[in-house]
């Protein structure tokens, strides 16, 4: 019976997440028109792409190899399993233990593979070009990310994000080392979902862009798996930054429905304020150049290395 | 009866090797060859999995009255030689069973047929040899034989050039070794390992025995600097000795390693955990780094061998230094880490050579500038080299991402070492290991991305087709390999505990019997991970998303012309290539590395000659150690030809004074 119940709930969370994902972006983009002075599309807008989306006929390059027809599923079920165990509104989920922060990381590394190979696939350049740069940011945003899980797990003894939870909940007070890995993984979180100022989600037809130039040959119900893995990554993300710094009202496993409806509710709430900020931070800011990109990835990346020596020096840093 | 069996089968393939020198000249002569090869390898390998897996109480031990007189030559086998007979003979067979179909395309078998044998056979018997005489003749067997292997195309000049740095090289590493055992046999001459584990020695010793190894065993391994023969040569050889070589050589030299420095030195200082740390960092990132340049796939796949390498050094750099500090629990997981990379970059490597082999094959080109859309050619290589590919990436589901796993664990139990300097360099080693690790994905990318995706940029990549049977089984079963290691990590940790116990006297917990078959190195509260599981939910959300789409909404598909947003390019030149690829992070890396430069010519307006981009890169290494040591050399012996063309009058005195010079050391020496 508790099994059950452990496994509806590990569902919910898959659910959760699923559901939430487009929301999400629809709200960012909501709040981003509002706040250039714009209507906006609704916030369920990208709910109706993707039925939209789904529903059409796929047109296939002609040279389009069976990996391009594959990478679709496989970019999104990647994303989603890293989703699925990134504690959202409850820890200790059931499958939690199945992957560590490290192989959330990795899984959202299978996913980038993929998706680089398919920009490959059809032989063009702008797919080549944008395979090209969004290998080079992550060449800088994989070991930035490492160093931030260094830091969180030497610091809460353990690389599971549920004990990395529990931990940061029990344990409150400042810690330079914690504060260096939160701008850090900010950095990371901004460059590996393609906002402002790394690349421009609403982009199209530019030689700046990366992640959509992989994307441009996809139509269909395999851009719609792609756009959702995508949403799904920003959901990630957020949830993950969430869970370690601002892991409040994180139900515990086992707990009662209402804890449930709680955490539910704290979720929801963070991403909205996470969006929020997010938005307030891209309209400020003016895009960079690609090659100020590994820059700005290398501050993260030092960051977090700095943090990982202070840790390194004294536990109590 | 495990060593006489090993020795049978070290006998066999040396027969093997004389009758393939009459074999040649039949038809059918190279698979007779590859064949027995198979079977043999085979039998070894179920006699070293039986020793490996089924245990040895006490190392089982063989003296043969040959070698060295009244010494004999030693055999042993215990729970790390067995392990690494495991990985060596699966290498040997996988490579036999994909030279059944390979090598019949070879145009000079009987350049490549004995030595092969020979090869298999020396690898088989450093690994056996229990006595310092015995490892050394092996090891130099095995240097020798590979280098005429490396020659076997000796025809092409790039190829001479590579086997006379690669048998420079590797004379320097023997007599790095030799010095080392000397040190370590004393002046009582103790030969056997046995007698060298218990002698007492001095203290400077094992230091400067250490920096030997790491010279000698590092040299073979291809540890930065001593790397420069290594992508010379592995790419020189026929695809399958390629293979071979990355995977399975390079493996031996990590055991003369660690046989050296962990079994017979005794308890590590720290220093040395630091130094091999270091390097082997600095070896990953630095491998990584050249790979990323290459545009020829076998020379890419090489330096990812001395990436690969240089992950193992920072296992074992980070096992002597907990060794060093008597966490032996914390030395079993790194070495644990360090050994099972071992094993998996054993099978992908092979599995990714022996596809650039097929592709070398029906194309007849190693530069990926020249490939492409092999895909739709060879739809079955390309599956298992994606495979390969996204095994040495480190990513989940497959076994890279496992080891590289668990030496991440390793790094994170580093911050308890009381030493300073250990705490500043684990962080940082940590860093070049994690970018070492993202690179690789990047450099896999570009090695699929252009050789198998895209268009053909050539006519041979156009009319290429798929390749044999044979060599398909082989690549098969190693993708088999990376998966089933991938996602069933539990019970090969399991399998490597005596091993491990074998040279730090620990072991990681046992994690055959944990739920779900999932691995937790330390406590669970720590860290744990499961293959299985990842595996399955990938795979169960990929399908369910494909049905759900499938079913409620469409599968409806239309092939037409590719959009490239609305201006599609009609030739194949102007994708993506291999350098254009590589370019943003030549321009992020090249400078401080490579010190790269970009030149561009252009012609002044009217002028027809075509504008010219040309970029150079050095490689530091070669420029600051190679050449000043070459010319140092050079100029010697430019001083030295003088003494070539003396009177005998003179050579007589040459050889009085060199005499009363050397009574003169005598006499005064104390």
């Amino acid at each position: 019976m508790a099994v059950i119940l452990d496994l509806a709930v590990q569902g919910a969370q898959m659910l959760l997440v699923l559901a939430l994902a487009p929301l999400l972006l629809g709200f960012t983009r909501k709040v981003k028109a509002r706040l250039l002075n714009r209507q906006g599309p609704p916030v369920v807008q990208p709910y109706r792409d993707l039925k939209r989306l789904v529903r059409k006929e796929a047109v296939l390059a002609e040279n389009a190899s069976w990996l391009f027809r594959c990478a679709p599923y496989l970019i999104f079920a990647a994303t989603w399993v890293a989703a699925a165990l990134i504690p959202t509104f409850a820890t200790g989920l059931y499958f939690s233990w199945s992957a560590d922060l490290i192989a959330i990381a990795a899984l959202l590394g299978l996913a980038r593979f993929f998706l680089a190979l398919a920009g490959l696939d059809v032989g063009t350049s702008f797919g080549g070009l944008g395979s090209s740069r969004e290998m080079l940011f992550a060449s800088l945003a994989e070991p930035a990310m490492i160093m931030i899980v260094f830091t969180v797990a030497l610091v809460a003894g353990s690389t599971q994000l549920s004990d990395i939870a529990g931990f940061m909940l029990s344990h409150t007070g400042l810690r330079v080392s914690l504060g260096l890995a939160l701008v850090a993984l900010i950095i990371v979180a901004i460059a590996e979902n393609a906002r402002i100022p790394v690349d421009n989600p609403a982009t199209h037809l530019e030689l700046t862009m990366v992640h959509e130039a992989m994307v441009l040959e996809y139509s269909s119900r395999h851009l719609a798996l792609i756009e959702l893995a995508a949403a799904l990554k920003l959901l990630v993300y957020m949830s993950l930054i969430a869970c370690i710094f601002a892991p409040w009202g994180l139900a515990e496993s086992g707990g009662a429905p209402t804890a449930y409806a709680i955490g539910a509710a704290a979720f929801l709430g963070k991403l909205l304020a996470g969006g929020f900020l997010l938005v307030v931070f891209e309209t400020s800011i003016a895009k960079m150049r690609v090659f100020r990109v590994p820059e700005f990835l290398g501050a993260a990346l030092m960051l977090g290395l700095l943090a990982t020596l202070l840790l390194f020096v004294s536990r109590s840093f | 009866m495990a060593v006489a069996a090993e020795l049978w089968g070290v006998a066999g393939l040396l027969a093997i090797a004389v009758g393939a020198i009459a074999a040649q000249r039949l038809s059918v002569g190279s698979r007779l060859v590859y064949l027995s090869c198979l079977l043999v390898s085979v039998a070894i390998l179920v006699v070293a999995c039986d020793t490996f897996l089924f245990g040895v109480g006490a190392p089982k031990r063989l003296v043969l009255p040959i070698g060295l007189p009244w010494i004999g030559a030693h055999f042993a086998i215990d729970s790390l030689a067995a392990f690494f007979l495991v990985v060596v003979n699966l290498g040997g067979a996988t490579t036999s069973l994909f030279a059944l179909g390979f090598g019949q395309h070879e145009e000079a078998p009987g350049r490549v047929l004995p030595f092969y044998a020979a090869f298999l056979a020396s690898m088989n018997l450093v690994v056996i040899a229990a006595d310092a005489f015995t490892f050394l003749f092996s090891w130099e067997l095995m240097s020798l034989t590979s280098w005429a292997l490396v020659m076997a195309h000796h025809h092409d000049p790039d190829n001479r050039a590579a086997g006379y740095v690669y048998i420079l090289m590797a004379s320097f590493g023997t007599l790095a070794l030799l010095l080392a055992f000397g040190l370590l046999a004393g002046p009582a001459g103790a030969y056997a390992f046995t007698d060298m584990r218990e002698a007492a020695h001095a203290d400077w010793l094992p230091g400067l025995v250490l920096v030997l190894a790491l010279l000698g065993a590092g040299s073979k391994a291809g540890v930065v600097p001593l790397h420069a023969w290594l992508p010379l040569a592995h790419p020189a050889a026929p695809s399958h000795v390629s293979a071979l070589l990355s995977g399975v050589m390079t493996k031996v030299a990590v055991y003369g390693f660690v046989r050296i420095v962990f079994d017979l030195l005794g308890v590590p200082q720290w220093w040395w955990g630091m130094l091999v740390l270091v390097l082997g960092g600095i070896t990953a990132v630095l491998g990584v780094l050249y790979a990323l340049m290459q545009h020829d796939l076998k020379r890419l796949l090489a330096y990812h061998t001395v990436e690969n390498i240089g992950i193992i050094f920072i296992g074992l750099g980070l096992a002597l230094a907990f060794q060093a500090n008597a966490m032996s629990w914390a030395a079993a997981l790194a070495l644990t880490a360090a050994l099972f990379h071992v094993l998996n970059h054993s099978i992908f490597k092979s599995l990714l050579f022996f596809g650039s082999g097929a592709v070398l094959n029906t194309t007849g080109e190693r530069d990926m500038e020249h490939l492409g859309g092999l895909i739709h050619r060879m739809p079955q290589t390309a599956f298992v080299f994606l495979v390969g590919c996204v095994a040495i990436s480190a990513l989940p589901p497959l076994n890279g991402f496992v080891s590289e796993w668990l030496t991440f664990q390793a790094i994170l139990l580093s911050p308890d070492l009381p030493q300073w300097g250990l705490k500043f360099a684990v962080p940082a080693v940590g860093a070049l290991l994690a970018l070492s690790a993202a690179l690789a994905a990047t450099c896999f990318v570009k090695a699929f991305g252009v050789s198998f995706l895209g268009r053909p940029r050539s006519l041979a990549a156009e009319r290429a087709h798929e390749t044999d049977r044979w060599s398909l089984t082989a690549m098969f079963a190693l993708a088999a390999l990376c998966l089933i290691a991938g996602i069933l990590p539990g019970l090969f940790i399991d399998a490597l505990a005596p091993a491990v116990t074998v040279v730090v006297g620990a072991h990681m917990p046992v994690q055959g019997s944990l739920p779900w078959l999932s691995i937790v190195p330390i406590a669970e509260s720590r860290s744990s991970y499961n293959g299985l599981l990842v595996f399955a939910f990938i795979a169960g959300s990929a399908s369910l998303a494909a049905y759900v789409i499938h079913k409620v909404a469409t599968g409806a598909l239309r092939r037409a012309p590719p959009w490239d947003c609305g201006y599609p390019d009609l030739s194949p030149a102007t994708q993506y290539t291999a350098s254009s690829f590589a370019q943003p992070i030549r321009r992020v890396f090249g400078d401080v590395v490579f010190r790269a430069r970009e030149t561009v010519t252009m012609p002044l307006p009217g002028d027809p000659t075509p504008a010219r981009l040309q970029v150079t890169l050095r490689d530091l290494v070669w420029d600051v150690l190679y050449v000043p040591i070459g010319s140092g050399v050079g100029f010697a012996a430019d001083k030295l030809n003088y003494l070539q063309f003396l009177t005998v009058r003179r050579y007589l005195s040459f050889v009085f004074v060199a005499l009363v010079a050397l009574l003169l050391v005598v006499a005064i020496w104390p």
